[in-house]
C-alpha cells in the first residue's frame, strides 16, 4: 500500500495500438498521479478515446505495458483484475446506460454484483448518488430512453461512481451539456475528487473544464504525448497546435 | 491502511457519544450496515448525542450515508444528534448526503391476478391494433409504389439490388439444402409406407403435388420470415433507436419510400425465385431417394412425374409466393418501426416479427387452399 502512494495510479509505458495498418498510438508513455484530475486533450481523431479504451482493456494493444493501482493488467490474475475493475468507474461518451433497466437499476447494477447489502441501503445510496450528480429523485424510475442527453451523462456518472471508486475515466463528460450544467459538472468532479480522494482521467474538449477542474493536462498528438503539465505550461508552450488551442478565440474568451 | 470499522459507545452523564473508527467505505458496507442497525436501537433518552467521526480512517458515500442515517434515526423530539470531529475533507461529502431525502423510492407494483388478467385483456384488444397497423403499412407501401410508378427516377434501384443480394442470392445455399433434405425425407417416408400396398410408384405423385403446391413455397416462406424478416426488423429497429429514421424525415425523405419499399420489392421478387429453387431441390432430393432407396429408375420417375402433375400445380404454388413475401415484409417493417428506445424492445419486436410473419404465412396458405379448391385448381 505504501508503494502505491508514491507510484502513479496509472502507468502507461510504450503503448502501441494499431487498427489495420494505421498506427493510432505509437510508443506512448503516461503517468497519472494519485488524487489528481488529469485533463486529456488533443485534436479530434488523435486517439484520446482509444487510449482510454486501451487502458480499460477494451482495445487490444500491439506493444507496451499498462499498470493500474500497481497491477500489471497483462500479467494479472482474474481475481486481481476483477479487484482493479471494482476500483475504477467509467463514464462512456454516449453514457452506455443499460437501456432495458431503469435509472435506479442501472446505478445499483454494480452494487448488486459486488456488495452484499440490503435493498434499502442500495436504494438510499442510489438517491444519494442521484442527488450528488444533480438529479431529482423522480428520475430513478425512468428508463434511459426517457432521459435527455445531459441527464444520461449524469446518470452515467452516478453509475460510474456507484461503488465509490478510487479512479474514474470520463470520456468527454461535459460535451452536450449546457454551460451551466457543464460548470456544475466540473464543480462536482472537483468536489468528489476532494472528498473521496478520487483520481480522475478526463478526456475533454471543454476549455472551461481544463481551467477550472484539471490539475494537470496531457496533450496527445501523432500517437504520443506531446506535452504534459499545468495550464500555465500549456500556455507557455510553443507547439503550434497548443498555441492555437490555448490562444485561439475561444480560449481567450475563457481566460478573460 | 484498511481496518475494520467500529462504533464505540461512550456515555458521559446525560450525553451519549458514539465514536466511529476504521474504514467506512463501500468494501465494508455489509458490516457497516449491521453496526448502524445495532446502534439505531440504542435505548435511553440522553440529553445530547454526538457521533464522533474524527477517528475514521476513510469515508466514502456509503459510510457518510450510514452515519447520516444513524444521525437521523437518533434524532428524536427535541434531542438532535450531532456529527462531530468532521475533517474539512469529509464535511462537504456529509453535507452532500444530508440533502438526500430517504424513502423516496417507489416500488414497482406487485404482480396480482387482476394485473395478469388485465395484461391478457390488453393483448387481445391489441390484436385489432396489430391488424390496423398492417393495413396501414400496406396502404403506405402501395402509395409509395404508385408514386414510384409515376416518378420512376425516385425508385431506389441500388438499395433494392443490395437487398436482393441479401435475401435472395445469399439465401440460396441454405434454402436449397433444407428443401433438398425435406424432399428426401418425404420420398423416404412415402416409399416406406406405400410399399406395404405395393404402391411404391405413387410416391412420385405425392412428392410432386405436395412439393409444388404446398411444401416448397410454405417452407421457403417460413425460412425467409426467420432469416430476412428478422433482419429487416432488427435493421429498422436499430435505425429507429438511433433516430436515423427521424433524421430521414427531417431531410424531407419518406422512410417508407427510402427504407421499406426497396426491402419489400426485394422480398417480393426473391421469394418466387427461392420457392422455385426450393421446389426443384426437393424434387431432386425426392427423386434421388426414390432411386437409391425405392429402386425407382430416374427415367421412370420423370415419366411418372410428367403424368402426375400439371402446370396448374406449379402455378398454384408459385402464385402464393409474392403474396407471402408481401405479408412477411409488411409484418417485419411494422415491427421494426414500432421499436422503442431499449435493447429489450428490439428483441421483443424481432421475435414478434418472426412469430407473426410465420403465423400470417400459414393463414394466407389456408386462404389460398380454400380459394383454389373453389375454383377447381
Amino acid at each position: 500500500m505504501a508503494g502505491e502512494i508514491q507510484n502513479p495510479i496509472i502507468r502507461v509505458r510504450d503503448i502501441t495500438v494499431q487498427f489495420g495498418t494505421t498506427r493510432v498510438l505509437d510508443g506512448l508513455n503516461l503517468d497519472v498521479k494519485r488524487g489528481e484530475i488529469l485533463g486529456f486533450v488533443g485534436p479530434s481523431g488523435a486517439g484520446k478515446s482509444v487510449l482510454t479504451r486501451t487502458i480499460i482493456g477494451l482495445v487490444p494493444k500491439v506493444a507496451g505495458s499498462i499498470e493500474v493501482f500497481g497491477v500489471d493488467l497483462d500479467s494479472s490474475s482474474t481475481a486481481q483484475r476483477r479487484n482493479v475493475e471494482r476500483r475504477w468507474g467509467v463514464l462512456f461518451q454516449q453514457g452506455a446506460l443499460f437501456s432495458s433497466l431503469t435509472v435506479r437499476q442501472n446505478i445499483q447494477f454494480p452494487m448488486r454484483e459486488y456488495l452484499r447489502v440490503s435493498q434499502r441501503l442500495m436504494d438510499e445510496i442510489t438517491m444519494a448518488k442521484l442527488a450528488m450528480v444533480g438529479l431529482k429523485p423522480e428520475v430513478a424510475e425512468r428508463f434511459p430512453s426517457e432521459l435527455s442527453g445531459g441527464m444520461i451523462k449524469r446518470v452515467a456518472l452516478a453509475r460510474a461512481l456507484s461503488l465509490d471508486p478510487d479512479l474514474v475515466f470520463l470520456d468527454e463528460p461535459t460535451s452536450g451539456l449546457d454551460p451551466i450544467g457543464a460548470g456544475d459538472f466540473d464543480e462536482l468532479v472537483r468536489t468528489l475528487q476532494r472528498t473521496l480522494g478520487l483520481t480522475v482521467f478526463m478526456v475533454t474538449h471543454d476549455l472551461d473544464s481544463l481551467y477550472t477542474a484539471c490539475d494537470r493536462i496531457a496533450v496527445l498528438g501523432n500517437g504520443k504525448i506531446i506535452a504534459a503539465g499545468s495550464i500555465a505550461d500549456m500556455q507557455a508552450s510553443q507547439h503550434p497546435w497548443l498555441r492555437q488551442y490555448f490562444h485561439g478565440k475561444r480560449a481567450r474568451a475563457v481566460m478573460t | 491502511m484498511n481496518s475494520d470499522p467500529k462504533l464505540e459507545r461512550i456515555a458521559k452523564g446525560n450525553a451519549l457519544a458514539l465514536c466511529a473508527t476504521g474504514t467506512w467505505t463501500a468494501s465494508f458496507a455489509p458490516v457497516l450496515e449491521r453496526i448502524v442497525a445495532d446502534a439505531e436501537k440504542l435505548a435511553g433518552s440522553p440529553q445530547s448525542i454526538f457521533i464522533d467521526v474524527s477517528e475514521v480512517a476513510k469515508l466514502d458515500t456509503f459510510g457518510a450515508w450510514l452515519i447520516e442515517r444513524l444521525r437521523r434515526s437518533l434524532t428524536k423530539g427535541p434531542v438532535e444528534a450531532q456529527i462531530a470531529g468532521l475533517s474539512a475533507n469529509y464535511s462537504s461529502l456529509v453535507d452532500e448526503v444530508r440533502r438526500v431525502r430517504a424513502g423516496a423510492v417507489v416500488d414497482s407494483s406487485p404482480i396480482t391476478i387482476a394485473g395478469m388478467l388485465e395484461q391478457i385483456g390488453r393483448t387481445v384488444a391489441g390484436v385489432g391494433g396489430t391488424v390496423a397497423g398492417l393495413v396501414d403499412m400496406l396502404g403506405a407501401v402501395l402509395a409509395a409504389w404508385f408514386r414510384v410508378l409515376i416518378h420512376p427516377r425516385s425508385f431506389r434501384l441500388t438499395s433494392t439490388v443490395h437487398h436482393m443480394e441479401q435475401v435472395c442470392w445469399r439465401a440460396v445455399p441454405i434454402i436449397v439444402l433444407i428443401t433438398f433434405l425435406i424432399g428426401c425425407i418425404i420420398a423416404q417416408q412415402g416409399i416406406f409406407h406405400f410399399r406395404r400396398f405395393g404402391a411404391d410408384i405413387f410416391v412420385v405423385d405425392m412428392l410432386g403435388v405436395l412439393v409444388l403446391r404446398e411444401i416448397g413455397v410454405l417452407l421457403v416462406a417460413i425460412m425467409v420470415a426467420g432469416r430476412s424478416g428478422s433482419a429487416y426488423t432488427a435493421e429498422l429497429g436499430s435505425m429507429k433507436m438511433r433516430e436515423e429514421i427521424d433524421a430521414l424525415r427531417t431531410m424531407g425523405f419518406d422512410p417508407i419510400e427510402v427504407l421499406v419499399l426497396p426491402r419489400m420489392m426485394a422480398l417480393v421478387l426473391a421469394l418466387p425465385i427461392l420457392a422455385f429453387l426450393g421446389a426443384m431441390a426437393a424434387l431432386y432430393g425426392g427423386g434421388l431417394v426414390a432411386w437409391l432407396y425405392g429402386g425407382v429408375e430416374p427415367e421412370a420417375f420423370l415419366l411418372r412425374l410428367r403424368d402426375a402433375i400439371s402446370i396448374d400445380h406449379f402455378i398454384v404454388g408459385i402464385v402464393k409466393a409474392p403474396v407471402m413475401a408481401a405479408v412477411i415484409g409488411i409484418v417485419a417493417c411494422v415491427e421494426g418501426l414500432a421499436v422503442q428506445g431499449s435493447a429489450e424492445s428490439l428483441g421483443q419486436h424481432t421475435t414478434a416479427s418472426v412469430v407473426k410473419g410465420i403465423f400470417f404465412v400459414i393463414v394466407m396458405d389456408g386462404v389460398f387452399a380454400i380459394f383454389f379448391a373453389s375454383i377447381g385448381m
